[in-house]
């Protein structure tokens, strides 16, 4: 009987606690991206590698652009933690000036993304009907227009501008963005929170505002993640091609187009460049997916 | 399913014309020329190479010209080399490259749901998880990474391939670059395959199969395979077009003579024409293939006909 009673004494103060403890989604969403370990090691290093790609070339004892005629093609050592390029430049600021500039293309380029497809996908959602139909007619058109074949057209005849690159790899980044946003305003309209505001008299672009736009923020964090790996890759594919940044300055993908040449007698000059996008590239993708786990609303 | 088809086709027809309005635009108002060199050339003899090439005559009349020329199938002279038409450059190259596109397709596709399937099978056990890190690495490892890696481990320490050159395709000299070009996507195939399998094997009529008493192996080849196969079909149009754009990196690390390099040559030359050409190819091919995993999907998942 005692027992029993302790018993009961235990859960009433148990649910007495969960009602003090009321979890919102975002919270709910991070004490699960907290359990998540290879997510969380991945926030770690991504953490350390910004800072990183901040801070390294302010303090180090090398600028990104010094030539040195008496240390070309140097191995590692004590003096140069990457060894050296072909022009005698300290690789390890190059390195991670690089990652700076791809860092930020990455971002940007992805911010972008975020934007324009939002605001399309949630407004084509939204409107529906003739509008709706229109608008995804123009972006299937869009999707059967082979980009990346224009961007390099852009770049090579209107120069090599980093802003340039940006907006154009943005710009080819929005449609799939904009076409989930899409599906979930479709499934978002029809909620009563939605008709009540109707029903006030709120206007459907701060509807859009105000309700539609915080309402799918969810899975845009998710793609937003996903996008800037990509964004990145497209960006070291471009720069690759020697269609990207401009010497002295560098990127990732300028210092593996660098290091490929001279791989045979000088494999660090790709070696560490590569593993440094590597190791990014992995932080974003599992960050990603332990987003997409911690926010699935099918998980709950 | 005709009916289906014919109107995925008609659809097609705007989004080509206004991939020729946009190329040909972009080309006419870039600054330079391709006649333009370090000489400055007479201006009489500009003159005439203009009206070689029709440039003189207004922009419109120019645009209506080239299209009625593009719908006739003829995509124009090239303007660096002088003696070819696009048409003929074209034709030298895209062999090259549809040979290796088609390969590292294929062998993505089959060997990407392959070992997505046996991951699934062995879900939870050391072969997934090592199959799926694997294949993390692939997804994050982009080709011009892959490709310099695949060539210092095979060709240069090995020895065992060529680490360039074409040589008319034989097997020798594709191993590398359909590698390099396909391992990202042998990757996102294994692990769309893998999470969809899975799914697939949780639902109610594979549990009704197995109640009834089939065999394991028969469950999963004739209930499994095409539902769980809806994301694989879904994903082949970004594949293709993944592996199309790929090839301009992997044909220039390679020294393959194909289209991506033609590509590159071309813009770095500003063969307008040659561009132009090209982008309205790939275009074409990005429809046609659209159009494809459309009916493709129609037949894989029945509610989508209509």
């Amino acid at each position: 009987m005692l027992t029993k009673k302790q018993n009961i004494d235990a859960i009433d103060s148990f649910s007495e606690n969960l009602e003090i403890e009321g979890r919102s989604l975002w919270k709910d969403a991070r004490i699960r991206f907290m359990r998540n370990k290879a997510a969380m090691v991945s926030l770690v290093i991504l953490c350390v590698i910004t800072l990183a790609v901040i801070f390294v070339p302010m303090v180090a004892e090398f600028s990104y652009d010094d030539t040195d005629w008496y240390a070309l093609h140097q191995a590692p050592s004590m003096v140069h933690l990457f060894g050296t390029d072909s022009l005698g430049r300290d690789l390890f600021v190059r390195t991670f000036i690089g990652g700076r500039i791809s860092l930020m293309v990455g971002i940007l380029g992805a911010l972008v993304a975020v934007v324009i497809g939002t605001v399309y996908g949630a407004t084509s959602g939204f409107i529906g009907g003739k509008i709706d139909r229109m608008m995804m007619r123009i972006l299937e058109i869009l999707y059967s227009i082979p980009f990346m074949f224009l961007v390099i057209v852009l770049v090579t005849f209107f120069g090599r501008n980093i802003v340039l690159i940006f907006v154009a790899i943005g710009a080819i980044a929005w449609l799939d963005m904009a076409r989930i946003v899409r599906g979930q305003t479709l499934s978002l309209r029809n909620k009563e929170f939605i008709e009540a505001a109707h029903v006030c008299g709120v206007s459907n672009w701060n509807i859009i505002r105000r309700h539609i736009i915080p309402n799918v923020l969810g899975i845009v964090a998710v793609y937003s993640t996903l996008l800037i790996p990509s964004m990145i890759l497209t960006e070291s594919f471009l720069s690759f091609l020697g269609l990207g940044v401009q010497e002295p300055m560098t990127s990732w993908g300028a210092l593996l187009q660098e290091g490929a040449q001279t791989m045979e007698i000088a494999i660090w000059q790709i070696a560490f460049p590569a593993a440094m996008m590597v190791i990014t590239l992995f932080c974003f993708n599992y960050i990603g997916d332990g987003l997409r786990d911690a926010l699935d609303p099918k998980d709950r | 399913m005709f009916k289906f088809i014919l109107k995925r086709v008609i659809e097609a027809i705007p989004t080509l014309l206004i991939l020729i309005t946009i190329s040909f635009f972009l080309m006419r108002f870039a600054p330079g020329s391709p006649f333009s060199s370090e000489r400055t050339l007479p201006p009489q003899v500009m003159e005439n190479i203009n009206a070689k090439y029709g440039l003189d005559k207004p922009v419109m009349e120019q645009y209506t010209t080239y299209l009625s020329n593009v719908l006739q199938g003829d995509l124009g002279p090239s303007f660096k080399y002088k003696d070819f038409t696009v048409n003929e450059l074209v034709a030298t190259a895209l062999p090259v490259s549809a040979k290796i596109g088609a390969v590292a397709f294929v062998f993505a596709v089959f060997f990407g749901v392959g070992i997505g399937t046996i991951a699934a099978l062995r879900q939870n056990t050391w072969l997934d998880y090592s199959v799926m890190s694997t294949a993390m690495i692939g997804i994050v490892m982009p080709s011009f990474v892959l490709a310099p890696v695949l060539i210092y481990l095979f060709s240069i320490t090995l020895g065992w391939f060529p680490a360039g050159g074409w040589l008319d395709g034989s097997a020798k000299y594709m191993v590398l670059p359909v590698l390099g070009m396909s391992m990202m996507y042998v990757a996102t195939f294994a692990r769309i395959t893998r999470g969809s399998m899975i799914e697939t094997l949780n639902s109610n009529f594979i549990r009704t199969a197995r109640a009834k008493g089939l065999s394991f192996s028969y469950i999963v080849l004739h209930h499994a395979l095409k539902p769980a196969m809806l994301p694989v079909v879904s994903y082949m149009g970004p594949a293709f077009v993944g592996i199309i754009t790929g090839s301009v990196v992997i044909e220039t690390i390679f020294g393959l003579p194909g289209i991506g390099k033609l590509f590159v040559n071309a813009a770095f030359n500003r063969d307008y024409s040659l561009v132009m050409g090209i982008t309205i190819l790939i275009g074409l091919l990005f429809i046609l293939f659209n159009a494809i995993v459309d009916i493709l999907l129609a037949y894989v998942d029945p509610k989508i006909r209509f």
